[in-house]
């Protein structure tokens, strides 16, 4: 039986030499994001600005959007954000939190129950009060926050400073692409994407974990082989796992976007993006980045007083032994 | 290394038995799930593994309500029973405070002038305060005593006073809501303190949400107190809104018999009228103050006061000894039910607001579980064809200690206990691909180790040796964002972060250990001489 390989055996490509096509394109493409989000902002979903959800299907034929605004406007104040989903039958409404007390929001639902009742399934209904939405995004940001100087701590331990650095680059970078797709599609930020993201934190350090693992154990055997020969080869030799983890990571995503049902979607694709981008910026962003950082194979004055040091070590156990 | 000793064969066995012992409640009937847990009528019960995953709200459908505990409430009375302390205090020591009680927004102050005075009463107002706790003497104190000039004594409830009084309220409160969510008849609510202040209540499968947020929105203090006459003092009277009329009526502040003394509350009908009603029950001390207070008031309204709104207030037509009586208030059927129900369950011991409430229908959660199904099967398909497709015989090993992973993890969640939730099916579905990646570092590896030069035995152990090393590595990222995920997380997230962590722990035990069994039963059986990949 003929096998699929979709990388063939012992490729060389020169992969750093891409950095400068890569760096700045990734340069870019942050600046890009960066800018978005001043600008046009997140669509952050009620977990963080607070306010109501509520997800609707029609008992019968297709949800009449205009109409639901309409009735919807009768008793909530503000705008009231409505979107489609499934066969037209599916509809979710948004609004923000409603002046007054903790009450007024329920208030909102139970008029929103006594008009719609007889007409629509209330498949979901979500209100966040803004105390608990306040706390939500803090919860939010001190998680990823710990997540990536948890893993830094990690990283130095079990590699040397300058990896984890690296490391950490290719995964920032990965967040603020993953966010750059958030700003793109419109995509609700909620607490899910909080999840999504942290995920992607490590999912993206797995990819350059494994590369880096590979740089680490290529220094130790070729010690004046060139930094930037060193990356190339350290990539090549692991770009088949890369592709094949990547391709099986993506092809479950891909069933889970495709199948998952609505409530999922978003955060799959989300998944997907980041699986991606961190393939992406394992080979073309963390690993070149190792160059910049100061890694390099030891140098003939660092071998010989390795060197020496082993023998003057050798001796002082000697003279140990020997007194 | 492709040989294993007889107990390390036998070691792993166990463990995959185990976990099929341990999934296997997840496909028995309730009945025999029960009859697994009394061990049958002859093991000890609660020996053999019962429990099945739980699934989440989000799955099932159902309500999650946050509560808090209003704190400016609570602060609200505790000033206004100190403000009343203190004046009996003073007077019992009859001490002269010629500028009355100030309060202040945390506190009360209070100017005696005469220094001698003020020095008889500084002990017994100091001693209104109690320690926090059981720490003892030393420990913080409820209240805080400082003089200012001119005989200024100001008393101030400390943090910890109020910290330790919403922790009071938070636990009675809880007691009070896990009664009235009873009454809904729901099964197995979960209802939890969450931080010093809120309360979070979680009850699956409810048809009617809007019921519980009415049970658990109001504070149902009950009072009965007699309706103003004419000649009142003003001090004494407070005008209150009444239900009946829509108006206000004039209520003495003078309480006769509060909800605390009722044993029993149930909703019925009145005989002349038809009209629903709730029949109640005072307890010894109760019945004798109502039976005393409506014997010297005859001809006289008495208001039914509920949450400081009158319900009712019915002519008082002679003496109701025996502690028994009605409410009647212009009710529905429902609302005399939930009246009955609410002082059944006794009062709140301070309003709770509502912050944070999500509910999923059951239409839902059953379209979520069919979907995430679904998507678990296609993802695995997808994955082991693509393993197949590459690694062939090593693809089909590495799909089998899929297969291994996943009952694993659905052993682990059944275990513990722990809630599969819409994003924790996610996070199946993800480790369902990122599983295989253990073996296919492993695979790459032997396969270069092949490609260098080394022969099939010698590059088969090198693969795994070598490998070892990175998958540590790699999953220790992994584990770390998914463990962190789990610490701040809530709800439907930590049960994500929770299917995480267990998918990163068993990948290691499947894909290393099992797969490399499986390759040194093959090596042993076949003698091949290259690799099938």
């Amino acid at each position: 039986m003929k096998l699929l390989r979709i990388i063939p055996d012992g490729t060389k490509f020169r992969f750093v030499r891409f950095r400068k096509v890569s760096f700045p394109f990734s340069a870019l493409c942050s600046l890009i994001a960066a800018a978005l989000f001043l600008t046009v902002g997140l669509n952050f979903g009620i977990d963080f600005t607070g306010g109501t959800l509520i997800e609707l299907q029609a008992k019968s034929g297709k949800a009449d959007v205009a109409a639901l605004r309409q009735t919807l406007a009768g008793f909530v104040k503000g705008e009231v954000e409505a979107q489609e989903f499934g066969n037209g039958e599916g509809v979710s409404l948004r609004y923000g939190p409603q002046p007054g007390s903790e009450q007024a929001q329920s208030e909102a639902v139970r008029k929103a129950h006594e008009a719609l009742d007889q007409t629509y399934e209330f498949r979901r209904v979500e209100t966040v009060g803004p105390r608990v939405s306040g706390e939500l995004v803090q919860n939010g940001t001190i998680g990823v926050l710990l997540a990536i100087v948890a893993v830094l701590v990690y990283l130095w331990f079990r590699f040397e400073l300058q990896f984890a650095i690296g490391a950490i680059i290719g995964t920032m970078h990965d967040i603020v692409l993953t966010m750059g797709f958030f700003l793109i599609t419109r995509t609700e930020f909620n607490m899910t994407s909080i999840a999504a993201i942290l995920t992607i934190i490590g999912y993206s350090l797995n990819e350059t974990v494994v590369v880096f693992d590979r740089t680490r154990e290529l220094l130790r055997r070729y010690r004046r082989m060139p930094i930037a020969e060193l990356l190339d080869l350290s990539v090549n030799s692991t770009l088949a796992r890369t592709s094949m983890t990547a391709t099986t990571a993506a092809l479950s995503l891909l069933a889970l976007v495709i199948f998952g049902g609505q409530a999922i979607e978003d955060f799959a694709k989300v998944m997907l993006c980041g699986v991606l981008v961190s393939t992406y910026s394992a080979i073309f962003i963390s690993s070149p980045s190792l160059i910049y950082l100061g890694v390099h194979g030891k140098t003939d004055a660092e071998l010989a007083a390795e060197e020496k040091g082993k023998v003057s070590a050798a001796t002082k156990t000697t003279a140990r032994a020997s007194a | 290394m492709l040989r294993y000793s007889r107990a390390k064969i036998i070691g792993v066995l166990l463990t995959v038995v185990l976990g099929l012992l341990f999934v296997m409640p997840n496909f028995l009937s309730p009945g025999t799930r029960e009859a697994l847990k009394n061990g049958f009528g002859f093991l000890p019960s609660g020996l053999l593994p019962h429990q099945g995953i739980v699934l989440g709200l989000d799955l099932q459908g159902g309500s999650h309500v946050l509560l808090q505990v209003d704190a400016t409430a609570i602060a609200k009375t505790q000033i206004n029973q100190l403000r009343d302390d203190v004046r009996r205090i003073l007077h019992d020591q009859k001490v002269g405070f010629p500028g009355g009680i100030t309060v202040t927004p945390r506190g009360v102050e209070v100017r005696v002038p005469d220094a001698s005075e003020r020095a008889r009463v500084t002990g017994p107002l100091s001693d209104l305060g109690q320690p926090v706790g059981n720490t003892g003497f030393g420990g913080p104190r409820t209240l805080d005593l400082t003089q200012g000039n001119d005989g200024l004594i100001r008393l101030t409830i400390t943090d910890a006073g109020v910290t330790d009084k919403v922790r009071r309220a938070v636990d009675q409160s809880i007691e009070v809501i896990r009664r009235r969510v009873d009454a809904l008849g729901a099964t197995e609510p979960n209802i939890q303190r969450q931080g010093n202040d809120r309360i979070l209540v979680e009850v699956p499968g409810l048809q009617d949400p809007q019921k519980l947020k009415d049970l658990l929105g109001q504070t149902a203090h009950l009072e009965f107190r007699l309706v103003a006459d004419q000649g009142a003092a003003p001090g004494d009277v407070e005008q209150l809104p009444s239900q009946e009329t829509g108006g206000t009526l004039p209520v003495e502040k003078r309480v006769i018999v509060d909800g605390a003394d009722l044993v029993d509350a149930q909703p019925g009908f009145d005989p002349r009228t038809n009209e629903p009603i709730v029949n109640f029950r005072f307890n010894v001390r109760g019945g004798q103050r109502f039976g005393q207070a409506t014997a010297e008031n005859v001809g006289r309204l008495l208001a039914i006061v509920l949450d400081n709104k009158v319900i009712s207030a019915p002519r008082i037509n002679g003496p109701i000894p025996g502690g028994q009586g009605q409410i009647s208030g212009r009710f529905t059927v429902e609302a005399a039910n939930n009246l009955a129900v609410l002082l059944r369950a006794g009062a709140l011991p301070a309003p709770l607001t509502i912050v944070e409430e999500r509910t999923v229908g059951p239409g839902l959660g059953a379209d979520s579980i069919a979907a995430g199904k679904l998507a678990t099967y296609v993802a695995s398909a997808f994955v082991a064809l693509f393993m197949f497709a590459v690694y062939g015989m090593f693809g089909f090993f590495a799909n089998f200690a899929l297969l291994i992973h996943v009952m694993f993890i659905f052993a682990l969640m059944s275990a513990f206990g722990a809630t599969l939730t819409l994003p924790g099916i996610a996070g199946i579905v993800l480790t369902i691909g990122t599983a295989v990646d253990s073996n296919v570092l492993i695979y790459e590896r032997i396969r270069e180790e092949v490609h260098n030069g080394r022969a099939l035995v010698s590059a088969l152990e090198a693969g795994f040796t070598r490998a070892f090393a990175t998958i540590i590595d790699s999953n220790a990222t992994m584990l770390i964002a998914a463990f962190i995920l789990f610490l701040m997380g809530s709800g439907p997230v930590k049960g994500f972060a929770l299917t995480m962590v267990f998918g990163v722990l068993t990948t290691v035990i499947t894909a290393v250990t099992m797969t490399r069994m499986m390759i040194g039963l093959w090596y042993r059986m076949r003698r091949p001489q290259t690799l099938p990949f």
